[in-house]
């Protein structure tokens, strides 16, 4: 049986040189980094490279490179360090509706906590309002955190003119991007684009799991979150996850090598799919289409159709995919994305997300629709009266 | 719990209405140390049953773990309680009355309560008979400890001297599950769902000593594989206490889809109700399974008034066990919690009896009506359903 896995926002298939990395610093090369001897020096060049080629690929510097545990770590850190950090200047933090739990929820925390917290909501492609957003800053605000691109519809949010505004109204306020979903598809500078923090997630770039890292840039004051022994100039406590430290590093300057000519073919794959899909009656596909979406994220709504069904008969197939995103669809509850952009409620538990990797074919692609025409009327033909 | 739980290497196991089945004894007491053995595989411990003049002793030549031992002794029905015993060789009076001293101290720091020793000699060659035994050592426990009285007729604790080969000291009994071990009843086919209700029918009737066996329809790709995936991990809770069972899965999406065809919707769920029964009654047979088991309870959801179960009861030759079937809801939780399944059961996945469900299904189903309709589906079920018996999965559950 064909095999297509379109679920590539929820996790990636490592590349080969990523393997070969993390097996090398599992077997040869395991030094602890904080040990003094050669193996531990051995094993800090991993980290120090893997610094140099993550930054390198942000024009940023090795220094503001801190790894983590992931991306909900990175989120966490950078939301949690800036919040408390940045007491003096106010307990305003600013975030949007349509963000990922490890923010949302890291928000929500903060809220309890005692800080003032605006949700800005988003227009009817998933991008923040950026007026509101404006009106909402002012010289209370510690923290604005927006995501780059969304995981449900692949909205793409233009961060660097946001930064931009943020600044210009109160420079204090530190501003955070939730990367996870956009790092590998874009090119970002930092620097150029006012962010002061990003996260970005490995396995969503074809590193590892349970590695990623916080861009912090040079001068941003945040607190540590994680405490112990010191590590990463004790921002980042706890011994050095040299294997994922190293697949990550392999993977993010693996993926920016021909950027330009992968992201285009990732953008043929996404119009193939959009295209094919829908063609076929009662199919609507979310959010903008072309270059408007990110390259690898397409949301579908199937009337008449309750998507777990329609995703486990994909499964039979062969074919993986998500309903929402796969860390939302634990919860019963509806995506709050899909509402935000105006989906019509009776099609809320009927959207799938289809997401792609440099490995997805257009062979995939057409067996995907091809199966897809098939289930829809049978599936449309028994269902809940 | 004590502080002192590394003093016991062994367990005095008594068991309940085992000890008055006469002569089939001996069936229930092998019943019993199987599933003693069951329970105890995975425990670290080099453990040794021993049965000896109607009673069973639990020792292990190792160190083990107290609390582990007892926890998993809790799975074992027949237990009606579990004695931990310090055992030593006899080596004269005065080293066992230093020791009952000991153990006194040890076990029982207390230190205010009225007691009585109760001593049984099987070694007959002892030079004291019981009745000084039991007098000297209470001679000798007040002079230890003076705040202690006897009471002869109720004391607060009991102190058990043994004295066999070695000699065996115990007072304290832990109450085990009670029932009758599993083996001694026959076999009964549980009808499991992913629900709450059903674990807890199948571990009542465990617990009176039936072997049971499972089965669960799957509906792909209306029921999920984690759905399934609970449903073996709730099969492997039950088998805890019920020992190893077959878990039977069938894929039932055709049989539902084809009366949801040919059937009014209304009665869809009992229609469906009636084929899973007549489907697990085939599988129960072949299996020389005595009777099915379900988590009914009446009322509680359409198919469960008196009228459906009749309904889904008229397809049933043998007998339909439904031990829950006059529980509240909360009973059936209580249960499910003592017995570690609730977390489990209450995981958000669809099952098969909900995908189809009407808005408004009978509750009052007539049974001539619901005969009509099963006419309809006369050309294939017959053929579908031999096809799903056949073509079932089947996971054994408790011996990985």
């Amino acid at each position: 049986m064909m095999e297509a896995y379109l679920d590539n926002s929820a996790t990636t298939r490592a590349l080969d040189s990523v393997r070969d990395i993390v097996v090398k610093t599992m077997m040869e090369d395991y030094g602890n980094p904080s040990s003094l001897h050669k193996k531990g020096l051995e094993a800090e060049h991993y980290v120090k490279e893997a610094a140099a080629q993550v930054a390198k690929t942000l024009k940023a510097s090795p220094s503001e490179i801190i790894f983590t545990s992931g991306g909900t770590e990175s989120n966490n850190m950078a939301i949690i360090g800036a919040a408390r950090a940045g007491k003096r200047t106010g307990k305003h933090i600013i975030t949007t509706t349509i963000e990922h739990a490890s923010v949302y929820n890291v928000f929500g925390h903060l809220e309890e906590e005692g800080w003032k917290v605006t949700y800005i909501p988003v227009d009817e492609h998933g991008h923040v309002k950026t007026e509101a957003l404006l009106s909402a800053v002012d010289e209370e605000t510690a923290l604005v955190s927006v995501m780059y691109v969304n995981n449900e519809i692949g909205s793409v949010n233009p961060v660097g003119e946001i930064g931009a505004l943020i600044k210009k109204k109160n420079p204090r306020t530190v501003f955070h991007v939730d990367a996870i979903q956009a790092y590998g598809k874009y090119r970002i500078c930092p620097q150029k684009e006012h962010i002061d923090l990003l996260s970005v997630s490995g396995h969503k770039i074809h590193g590892p799991k349970g590695v990623g890292f916080l861009y912090v840039r040079q001068g941003t004051k945040i607190l540590p979150v994680v405490f112990g022994g010191g590590q990463q100039k004790g921002m980042r406590s706890g011994t050095h996850n040299v294997p994922g430290i190293a697949g990550l590093g392999t993977a993010a300057e693996e993926i920016y090598r021909d950027h330009e000519a992968r992201i285009d073919a990732m953008y043929g794959i996404r119009e193939l799919f959009a295209g094919l899909v829908s063609e076929l009656p009662g199919v609507t596909v979310n959010g903008l289409p072309g270059r408007g979406s990110a390259p690898h994220v397409v949301s579908v709504s199937f009337e008449g159709v309750r998507a777990e069904v329609l995703l486990h008969a994909l499964e039979e197939k062969g074919i993986y995919v998500s309903s929402g995103s796969a860390c939302s669809s634990n919860h019963p509850a509806l995506s709050g994305t899909l509402q935000g952009i105006g989906v019509r409620r009776e099609l809320l538990d009927s959207t799938l997300r289809f997401s792609f990797s440099i490995f997805t074919t257009e062979e995939e692609i057409r067996y995907t629709v091809q199966t897809l025409a098939g289930l829809l009327p049978v599936l449309r033909r028994y269902r809940r009266m | 719990m004590f502080a002192h739980d590394n003093l016991f290497h062994a367990f005095l196991i008594k068991y309940a209405e085992i000890g008055i089945k006469g002569k089939n004894r001996y069936l229930f007491e092998d019943a019993l140390i199987r599933q003693i053995r069951f329970a105890l595989r995975d425990v670290e411990g080099d453990f040794r049953i021993r049965k000896e003049s109607g009673r069973i002793y639990l020792e292990s030549e190792i160190r083990f773990d107290f609390d582990e031992v007892i926890g998993h002794l809790q799975y074992v029905f027949g237990i009606a309680g579990i004695c931990p015993m310090v055992q030593f060789d006899d080596n004269g009076f005065e080293d066992l009355k230093d020791r009952v001293v000991d153990y006194v101290r040890n076990v029982h720091p207390e230190g205010n309560f009225t007691f009585k020793v109760q001593t049984k000699r099987a070694k007959k060659s002892y030079p004291m008979d019981s009745n000084e035994i039991n007098a000297a050592l209470g001679e000798a426990i007040l002079e230890a400890f003076p705040s202690l009285k006897v009471d002869v007729h109720n004391p607060d604790v009991f102190f058990y001297v043994e004295v066999r080969e070695r000699i065996n000291v115990y007072s304290r009994v832990i109450p085990g599950p009670g029932g009758m071990p599993v083996g001694t009843s026959g076999k009964a086919m549980l009808l499991l769902s992913g629900g709450i209700d059903s674990p807890v029918a199948g571990w009542m009737i465990a617990k009176r000593g039936v072997k049971i066996d499972a089965v669960y329809f799957h509906a792909p790709p209306y029921t999920s594989e984690r759905a399934k995936e609970k449903v073996v991990d709730l099969a492997r809770l039950v088998s805890r206490y019920a020992g190893p069972m077959d878990l039977h899965i069938i894929n039932f999406t055709d049989i539902q889809l084809y009366i949801y065809d040919m059937c009014p919707h209304a009665e869809l769920t009992i229609i469906m109700r009636r084929y899973m029964m007549r489907i697990a009654q085939t599988i129960a047979e072949e299996n020389g399974a005595l009777g099915l088991i379900t988590g009914e309870s009446i009322g509680q959801v359409a198919s469960q008034t008196m009228q459906s179960l009749a309904c889904t009861n008229e397809v049933c030759h043998m007998p339909v066990y439904r031990p829950v079937i006059g529980f509240d809801k909360q009973d059936i939780v209580d249960v499910a919690q003592k017995i570690d399944t609730f977390e489990t059961s209450i995981q958000p996945f669809e099952d098969c009896c909900t995908i189809f469900v009407a808005k408004h299904p009978v509750t009052k189903p007539n049974l001539n009506i619901i005969r009509r309709s099963e006419e309809k589906l006369a050309e294939k079920i017959d053929a579908m359903v031999k096809e799903a018996i056949e073509g079932r999965e089947i996971i054994r559950i408790g011996l990985e």
